[in-house]
């Protein structure tokens, strides 16, 4: 990336003063969309890819301006305007630039924007459109059909604006901001086809399961704003290493809460597998390339935080080495192809994870895996929405095969893609994944050996079920009928954007690698002394590059050269547990839904017999006791007068008696 | 004659006003019953002031009398109007704020 500086000339001065634009072109577009009705029917869609791309524009010559500037001056911050002023505390609104934010808007961006252009193709037949198929629409179908793609694409753009806003933040409070921006953005997506009441119910479960994360970075936000009086980036890295190890380990773990959330980390993984029943899209880059790496995001930025907090940072690296292997294996077992590809979304950004909790050794690998990940992935789930795309919608692996004669482009961009995730050298992913592995044997003691360990098993495991994932799908034995199904490739709209995408899996890892990325990072994320692995580092890269072979040839001789049956085997309590997600709903239905429901229905009882009851009885006495005393209201004016009467003389007998 | 007299008298006129108001229906009658009874008040206050040697009770009367007749006129003006719409002065049948 050095090498750009001196191209970057003609772009030197410019500051970040336009940097707002990035976040506000697609928000524009989602409010164009949302708030123009019908009107933008027809050229909403490309309104929201165009706008999509504007940004992506705007974002370059920061970068170019950035790699003009020396190293040490890159991060510039800029202050939008006082959001909070509340006496002597200011929250100010502003933009931070620097090479961490600028890697993950041109990410955001670029492979936003592809995949923008994908949908333009994907969802020109979106079950809302064909859902009449059979039967007349009634008028309110056909009220709402055309206006459901510009939806879809408004809510993309606001994604788009949430997640940018997300890494650009100088503080935790407008971080917050983004981050939840994107929680709503996730949730309306999922949702998108609300008709099927199982999709509406995945969308809740994100949106909740996410909630408990967010407490997390609520609470931590908390803690920092007692401790330290500020919110922004600088002052909590400036005041961090002065605080106190305990408070430092529990803002940590805080915030480690709210990136298992986002990222569906364990113990929060659970909503990630239902979110697929968004459109492949909205999978390939919410759920797979940018969202669900704003965990990754956090824990990087709040490096000054985990540095000073080993604990925390253990902690760190630990959920993720467990959901690396988690993920893996539930991604053995399944056999819907956006299901095992969210399974091993969930694994790579354990990956991520346990190279953030590394410490410095390991931020610039978790980053950069991030990266790749996010074109390799993007990639595969584009490729996985072209197959449903040829195949009516088909979702189940064991009912693909041979697909590689009938979709040549989808076949060989999901190729890179699979290649790239499994670590082949010189695709992207072996280059930040073995960086990866690598840094995870660093240390001493039995961590290096756990750690590297699980990273390394992970690899193996990887190999298989994705080769498993790809041979099922597109080769051995035709397994669709073919009467039924006719498989085409798909139109040029979704074909391109997968090829970019595949370009970057092959060779982003290189760029990255030999571009000086790490360097290019460094200011930010801090500097990694030398380090030596507790294993040779060829032996580590010998090692996972045999389990990576191992693998893919086991999975080789199962799913292409053996027939794939076409119903699921039994299998053994092994491959039952890992189908039912290792019971993760279970785990969750008895540890918090149960004694959740318990606990809400003891309260309402309580509620109903004890504060209901008092309250009631006595309004219900009251009511007695005053309707027995309105008979006095007997309207003879007479008797009134006798009242009075008698009420004077008992006064006056009152005071007679007193005196 | 001594002035406690003028109080029995005060009282007895007191009395038989309540009773009025209390016993009677047609509303004239009942008010003839409220003017009696302020009268006696009226000459309470006088025979007490004379008592006491001071001014302050003759006053109160001439205060009252005013009163009492700004509230006849009003009074009265109240039993018309009811008499017209209902066709009777009976205060018993007047009972709309019944409960």
């Amino acid at each position: 990336m050095t090498s750009l500086v001196t191209a970057s000339a003609a772009a030197a001065g410019a500051g970040p003063a336009y940097a707002w634009l990035l976040v506000a072109l697609p928000l524009l577009g989602a409010a164009v969309l949302l708030l123009g009705g019908r009107r933008t029917d027809s050229f909403g869609p490309l309104l929201a890819t165009a706008l999509s791309w504007a940004s992506f524009v705007v974002a370059l010559p920061l970068l170019f301006a950035m790699l003009s500037r020396d190293p040490s001056e890159r991060a510039v911050q800029h202050t939008l305007y006082s959001w909070i002023p509340v006496g002597d505390f200011q929250l100010d609104a502003g933009i931070l630039l620097d090479p961490l934010s600028i890697s993950f808007v041109l990410l955001i961006t670029f492979v936003g924007s592809l995949i923008h252009v994908y949908s333009l193709g994907y969802m020109k037949d979106d079950p809302s459109h064909v859902r009449g198929e059979g039967r007349e629409l009634t008028e309110w179908e056909t009220s709402r059909e055309p206006s459901d793609r510009r939806r879809f694409f408004a809510y993309l753009n606001l994604f788009v604006a949430a997640m940018l806003l997300l890494v650009l933040a100088d503080s935790y409070a407008l971080l917050f901001v983004g981050w939840e921006g994107v929680g709503l953005a996730s949730y309306l997506l999922i949702g998108f086809w609300n008709q099927n009441r199982a999709y509406a119910t995945a969308a809740n479960k994100a949106f909740w399961v996410n909630r408990v994360g967010d407490m997390g970075v609520l609470a931590a936000m908390m803690a920092m704003f007692a401790s330290f009086g500020a919110l922004d980036f600088a002052t909590v890295a400036e005041s961090a290493p002065e605080a106190s190890t305990g408070l430092l380990v529990l803002v940590g773990l805080l915030l480690l809460l709210g990136a298992t959330g986002k990222s569906a980390q364990f113990p929060l993984q659970s909503w990630l597998g239902d979110a697929m029943a968004g459109p492949t899209p909205v999978s390939a880059l919410i759920h797979a390339a940018t969202m669900v790496t704003a965990g990754v995001y956090l824990i990087v930025r709040s490096a000054p935080i985990f540095d000073s907090a080993p604990t925390a940072q253990t902690a760190v690296a630990v959920i993720g080495a467990i959901t690396l292997l988690y993920g893996a294996i539930v991604g053995l077992a399944k056999d819907d192809i956006k299901k095992a590809l969210a399974a091993s979304t969930m694994s790579q950004i354990g990956y991520m994870m346990l190279a953030a909790g590394l410490g410095p050794v390991g931020y610039v690998y978790a980053i950069m895996h991030l990266l790749t990940h996010g074109f390799f992935k993007a990639g595969m789930f584009l490729g996985a929405g072209s197959v449903m795309h040829g195949m009516k919608d088909e979702v189940n692996m064991r009912r693909f095969g041979n697909l590689n004669a009938f979709m040549k482009i989808t076949w060989v961009t999901f190729g890179l893609g699979w290649l790239a995730i499994i670590g082949v050298p010189p695709f992207s992913g072996f280059w930040s994944k073995d960086g990866v592995i690598e840094s995870a044997f660093v240390g001493e003691g039995i961590k290096p050996w756990l750690l590297g360990g699980a990273a390394l098993i992970g690899a193996g495991i990887t190999a298989f079920y994705m080769s498993r994932l790809f041979f099922m799908t597109f080769h051995g034995k035709a397994r669709w009928d073919e009467k039924e199904y006719h498989p085409h490739e798909s139109p040029l709209t979704m074909t391109v954007p997968m090829m970019v995408l595949s370009v970057g899996s092959a060779a982003l890892g290189l760029i990255l690698y030999f571009g000086g990325f790490k360097t290019f990072l460094e200011p930010v994320v801090g500097h990694a002394e030398e380090h030596h692995p507790v294993l040779p580092v060829p032996v580590i890269m010998g090692l996972t590059l045999a389990l990576v072979a191992i693998g893919a040839f086991l999975a080789y001789r199962q799913y292409a050269a053996a027939e794939v049956p076409v119903t699921p085997p039994e299998g053994s309590w092994a491959t039952k547990a890992a189908r039912a997600d290792l019971y993760q709903e279970e785990v969750n239905r008895t540890l918090f839904e149960q004694p959740g429901v318990a606990l809400a229905r003891g309260l309402d009882f309580a509620d109903r017999s004890g504060v209901d009851g008092t309250v009631g009885g006595l309004s219900s006495w009251i009511a007695s006791a005053s309707s027995s005393l309105r008979r006095l209201q007997n309207g003879l004016a007479r008797s009134y007068a006798l009242t009075m009467l008698s009420g004077v003389v008992v006064l006056l007998g009152a005071m007679w008696v007193m005196q | 004659m001594s002035l406690v007299n003028y109080i029995y008298l005060s009282a007895i006129l007191f009395t038989i006003g309540g009773a009025t108001v209390l016993l009677r229906r047609n509303a004239i009658i009942v008010f003839m019953g409220v003017e009696l009874m302020l009268n006696a008040a009226n000459l309470a206050f006088v025979t007490f002031a004379r008592m006491h040697g001071s001014l302050e009770g003759q006053v109160i009367a001439l205060f009252v009398m005013v009163v009492a007749a700004a509230e006849v006129v009003v009074g009265l003006a109240i039993i018309i109007m009811i008499f017209r719409s209902r066709r009777s002065a009976s205060i018993d049948n007047v009972n709309l704020l019944k409960a």
